[in-house]
């Protein structure tokens, strides 16, 4: 109780003279003096070196990265030994996709390209698998689902869509395993991947998109490896984090018996991690469902395209039933993983009802045959039914938005023109349309100020950080001047600043920041970039506004709690590109609207990690604070707010990275900017080398951002420990 | 076992070689922890050698046998040791320096293989906080030894059985181990190390998270099984009551060292220091000593007319008859007298304990 006081009282009389306090009330000061200077100077110098690059203009760099498509593409066809690799694994699994396609979707070699088995042969399939792996409850659900996707007149992409993700996890799973386990056993190889695995979760879904194009061509094959790359972090963190926490002394208990490491692995640490295994195996699931459809800009198969091709249109109604598909697609994988977790647990306990389902097992299965043999003979069993129900929604649906939009368009449009003038211009003319060298200095200046500019000798740190912000102006001056050279030998003195800089004492947020600023003058996308971070942060902060509002909410009241979770579960099982629908429907096209989407998107995640911060603050302390009388005020304002810090600035951090996954995801109704950039990569000739700068351009952007964040919580962890 | 407390200094029948033998065994963990024992950094304290070296001396150059059949139990307080000291018999944590013989092998210049021969035949231990499978039956549980050994199923399943039966689960092989209390559950840790049927039993404070009630239950059990099945014990504790109810010997520990080794009656009737004597402070003493510790020669003009009593019978056990006869009570062993006991000595004994020193 003595310790809870103390630590209380600390918190609520702010000490003055605390050395802490002080220094940290000397950054703010400092960060307030960078923002005024930086206001003033941008609207000095609004408009001049601005490194804007016409959409239209290619830099010496992106042309060098499309005739390296090109390139690739040639030699591969020419049978170059070092692409070999890529060939074969993109043959293979082109030959994968496209025979599960001829069994399940369509075989040309049929007559009217009817599949292998036929719908009804499917559905009957899709129920016996739901039942064997998670019982009666979610074989009626599949089956609900299967024939509401059929009639929503998306049958082929539905199960295309199925394909892809199938795929990708089962290799996930083979892949994933293994990794999970060598990164179990070796503390080598779990420090050489773990830094893999965080670069790989701070990737926004669309810089994945490019190079895997590139090695691995557009279509199936490039579709699958996306998928399963961008999938398969979950699954390899959960795996090893749960085999590295199974109950020591059971370990211990079963090496006392004398266990090989096999038997351990086989007959202890696997079985005893399952439960949190499918954790990790769902996540997998609902990313790659995610990533699936997003695929679709590098022409993979399923309900990614009638989506993307129904916002172009701006089209709500059809965007809006493609994405219905997509959503129930998505609840039916999560609950059918949820289930089969729980299930297979309590099939293994309860003998007596393991007969009875033989007996329905067999019965389904032999129902399911007969289903397959009646659809390979008749058209009706073969080719879904057609059915306007679809078409009826989407008509229906455009209609209730335009009646919307006449009576409250007005209002709506006062928020996006409120929004754009007041908040979003004015960030992205300070970003954007100002001196790059101002810009760059006062981000430099405030990751230093935030997240740290490295540890040890003051006069090393300090000559450290100057060599790199040396560095970002000596690349930002280059990349201004000569647009469209890219003079090697100037890039590698450019790298070498920064590698004397991070040897003399350069770390922390500065380091990465600098680098990463480097990156983005490098691929020539300054002003593109500044842009999709202006818009990036004005998304973030209506996060964090959500999430501390709700979060606090929540994590005060477990009835609250209880009542708001299960929707943001639900948010969250929702693949990323459904979230431009809804958004689409309330504005107009344009930066607002994938600002909105972002938000929409991101907040879910930020409001849990508040939430969850806010609940860990110890009710001892709590105690303590009321037994001293504070109000509720007093209790949010000064005790559970300050001590949930680090886990706000985590909030920050997962939302930012889901802001700007989204943001540039948005350029599919008006984002604008890089993800823009990444989109016509792939849809115009000659551009797909500024598609993938655009691509690293993002991920430099997430990686800043990240680092910049995961070093102020690890100051402010720092902070509450001292 | 509770006629155990024989001839003080003795341990139970040492005839021929020892079941285990443990000679100046060191472990230290921390950095280049091997290069401590032997310097002059070993002889500093636990604070001091942490401090300097970030090291710390869990076993101190431990020596000890233990005979066939005998309970052997090592006592001291919480982090002084013990855990590591019986996980360095089989190796579960490397000693650091030291030799470990059990039935006459050495332990710590085994293969793999042959370690693992040793832990699958030979030793099996029970621990505190059970470590039962929970995805496991109780009969898998119990079986796992023997599957691991590779025994074919339906001989593993039958054995299992067996030794269910044996700790009393009849009928609870079907229940998961979280269907279980805690005692049935380490019920469970102690079939599945009898299943094998090891030479040597290690326990690790096997009841120290059970409820006082269900531990006097299982240690009565332990006792019960070991009139059954005679194994060769060594059995941790922190409660010195459990050591003295169980041990045929009794090895105190403090920060690593071997403080004072002895039967219970040793222990209690003569502290080697402060530390011990604190330990022992609050037993009852009459509980523990024979009347070998409380006789005296006789005076001359004492009558030699009371009745005879063996040296090993406890003094609460002997109080009544003393105290009721009007002669000093004698001492004998096969006809021999060692000494007498009068009302006086048996008085101080139970008045002693009334008002603690
Ligand atoms: N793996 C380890 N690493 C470092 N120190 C350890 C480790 N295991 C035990 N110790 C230390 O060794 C000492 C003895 O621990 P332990 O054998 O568990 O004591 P006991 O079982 O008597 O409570 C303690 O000071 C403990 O902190
Ligand atoms: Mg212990």
């Amino acid at each position: 109780m003595t310790i809870e006081l103390a630590e209380l009282e600390h918190h609520l009389e702010e000490a003055p003279g605390h050395p802490e306090e002080r220094t940290n009330r000397r950054r703010w000061m400092a960060l307030g003096i960078v923002l005024i200077v930086w206001a003033v100077l941008a609207k000095l110098l609004q408009g001049r070196n601005t490194q804007d690059l016409p959409n239209a203009e290619l830099t010496g760099f992106q042309q060098w990265l499309s005739d390296l498509f090109g390139n690739v593409q040639e030699a591969k066809f020419n049978g170059s030994l070092l692409l070999q690799p890529f060939v074969w694994i993109s043959d293979t699994l082109n030959w994968v996709v496209t025979t599960l396609q001829q069994i399940f979707v369509s075989d040309p070699d049929r007559a009217l390209d009817t599949a292998q088995i036929g719908w009804l042969g499917v559905v009957a399939l899709v129920v016996l698998v739901a039942y064997a792996l998670s019982g009666v409850r979610i074989a009626i659900l599949s089956l609900v689902t299967i024939l509401a996707v059929g009639y929503l007149g998306y049958w082929e992409d539905s199960i295309d869509t199925l394909i892809i993700t199938g795929v990708s996890v089962t290799i996930c799973v083979l892949l994933g395993i293994p990794l999970a386990i060598l990164m179990f056993r070796s503390s080598r190889a779990s420090a050489a991947i773990t830094p893999v695995l965080d670069a790989m979760q701070t990737m926004p879904s669309f810089a994945y998109l490019a190079p895997f194009a590139l090695l691995f061509g557009i279509g199936n094959a490039g579709a699958v490896m996306v998928t399963l790359v961008y999938a398969l972090p979950p699954l390899v963190r959960i795996t090893a984090h749960a085999l590295g926490t199974v109950s020591p002394t059971t370990v211990e208990a079963t090496a006392s018996m004398g266990s090989t490491s096999r038997q351990l692995l086989a007959k202890v640490q696997l079985p005893m991690s399952r439960r949190t295994i499918i954790v990790g195996l769902n996540q997998t699931v609902m990313a790659a469902l995610s990533m699936a459809v997003i695929a679709a800009f590098i022409a993979g198969p399923g309900l990614g395209l009638p989506i993307v091709r129904a916002l172009n249109a701006l089209n709500i109604g059809v965007a809006f039933v493609a994405g219905m598909c997509l959503v129930i697609l998505a609840i039916l994988l999560d609950r059918a993983a949820v289930r089969a977790g729980q299930r297979a647990e309590m099939t293994a306990r309860s003998g007596s009802s393991e007969r009875q389902r033989w007996i329905v097992l067999g019965v389904l299965a032999v129902v399911t045959l007969g289903c397959i043999i009646a659809s390979r003979s008749k058209l009706r069993w073969s080719i879904f039914p057609e059915s306007d129900i679809g078409q009826q929604i989407a008509t229906r649906v455009n209609d209730w938005t335009k009646a919307f939009t006449d009576a409250a368009g007005s209002l709506t449009e006062w928020v996006n023109d409120t929004a754009t003038v007041w908040v979003l211009n004015p960030l992205e003319d300070l970003m954007a349309n100002s001196p790059w060298w101002l810009v760059a200095l006062a981000i430099l200046a405030i990751a230093a100020l935030l997240g740290g500019a490295g540890h040890g000798e003051r006069a090393r740190v300090i000559s450290g950080a100057a060599l790199c912000t040396a560095a970002v102006l000596a690349a930002g001056y280059y990349a201004a001047q000569v647009p469209d050279v890219a003079w090697i030998p100037y890039w590698l003195v450019v790298a070498a600043l920064l590698a004397v800089g991070s040897y003399l004492g350069a770390a922390e947020a500065l380091l990465p920041t600098a680098v990463c600023l480097t990156l983005i003058f490098g691929v020539g996308l300054w002003q593109d970039s500044m842009v999709t971070l202006s818009m990036t942060l004005v998304a973030t902060s209506a996060v964090m506004f959500f999430g501390v509002v709700v979060g606090t909410w929540m994590g005060r009241s477990h009835r609250v709690d209880s009542a708001v979770r299960p929707v943001l579960d639900l948010l969250q099982t929702m693949p990323s590109l459904v979230y431009l629908i809804p958004a689409l429907a309330l504005f107009p096209p344009g930066k607002f609207l994938a600002v909105a989407a972002a938000v929409l998107y991101a907040s879910p995640v930020a409001i849990k990690i508040a939430a969850d911060g806010i609940r860990s603050v110890a009710p001892t302390t709590i105690e303590a604070a009321q037994a001293i009388g504070s109000n509720r005020w007093q209790m949010i304002s000064k005790v559970q707010l300050p001590m949930s810090k680090g886990s706000m600035v985590l909030a920050a951090n997962q939302g930012m990275l889901f802001v700007l996954s989204m943001v540039v995801i948005g350029a599919l109704v008006g984002g604008g900017s890089l993800g823009y950039l990444v989109i016509t990569g792939f849809s115009q000739d000659g551009f797909f080398g500024k598609g993938l700068a655009a691509g690293i351009a993002i991920t430099a952007l997430g990686i800043m951002l990240d680092r910049i964040t995961v070093h102020t919580a690890a100051r402010y962890g720092r902070a509450e420990r001292a | 076992m509770t006629a155990t407390i024989d001839e003080p200094g003795v341990a139970a029948s040492t005839d021929g070689q020892p079941a285990l033998t443990v000679r100046n065994l060191w472990k230290v963990f921390g950095p280049r922890a091997d290069k401590i024992v032997g310097s002059p950094d070993a002889d500093l304290s636990r604070s001091e050698l942490l401090a300097k070296t970030g090291c710390t001396t869990a076993v101190r150059d431990v020596s000890f046998d233990v005979a066939p059949g005998e309970v052997f139990v090592v006592m001291g307080l919480s982090g002084s040791g013990k855990s590591t000291l019986v996980r360095c018999l089989t190796r579960l944590i490397e000693p650091t320096v030291g030799q470990v013989t059990i039935d006459g092998e050495d332990v710590v210049a085994m293969s793999e293989t042959r370690l693992r021969e040793l832990r699958r035949h030979h030793v099996s231990m029970v621990f505190q906080h059970f470590g039962l499978l929970p995805h496991r039956k109780v009969i898998d549980n119990v079986a796992y030894g023997l599957e691991v050994r590779g025994v074919s199923k339906s001989e593993r399943r039958s054995r299992a059985q067996d030794m269910v039966d044996l700790v009393g689960l009849s009928g609870n092989e079907n229940a998961y181990p979280d269907q279980l209390s805690g005692g049935m559950q380490q019920r469970v840790g102690l079939a599945r190390a009898l299943a094998v049927d090891p030479s040597v039993l290690l326990f690790d404070e096997p009841f120290s998270a059970l409820d006082p009630l269900i531990r006097r239950d299982m240690q009565n059990e332990v006792i019960r099984l070991h009139h059954e099945v005679g194994k060769t014990m060594v059995f941790i504790t922190h409660d010195l009551a459990e050591a003295l109810k169980l041990g045929d010997r009794i090895l105190i520990m403090r920060d690593g060292a071997l403080v004072q080794m002895g039967t219970p009656a040793e222990v209690v009737g003569a502290p080697a220091d402060e530390y011990v004597r604190d330990f022992v402070s609050e037993v009852p003493r009459s509980h523990v000593l024979n009347l070998s510790w409380v006789m005296r020669p006789p005076r001359v003009d004492e009558s030699m007319t009371g009745p005879e009593m063996a040296p090993n019978t406890i003094v609460r056990d002997a109080a009544r008859r003393v105290i009721d006869s009007a002669d000093p009570v004698r001492v004998v062993e096969n006809g021999q007298l060692l000494g007498v006991v009068d009302q006086d000595d048996i008085l101080r004994v139970i008045v002693a304990e009334e008002t603690p020193s």
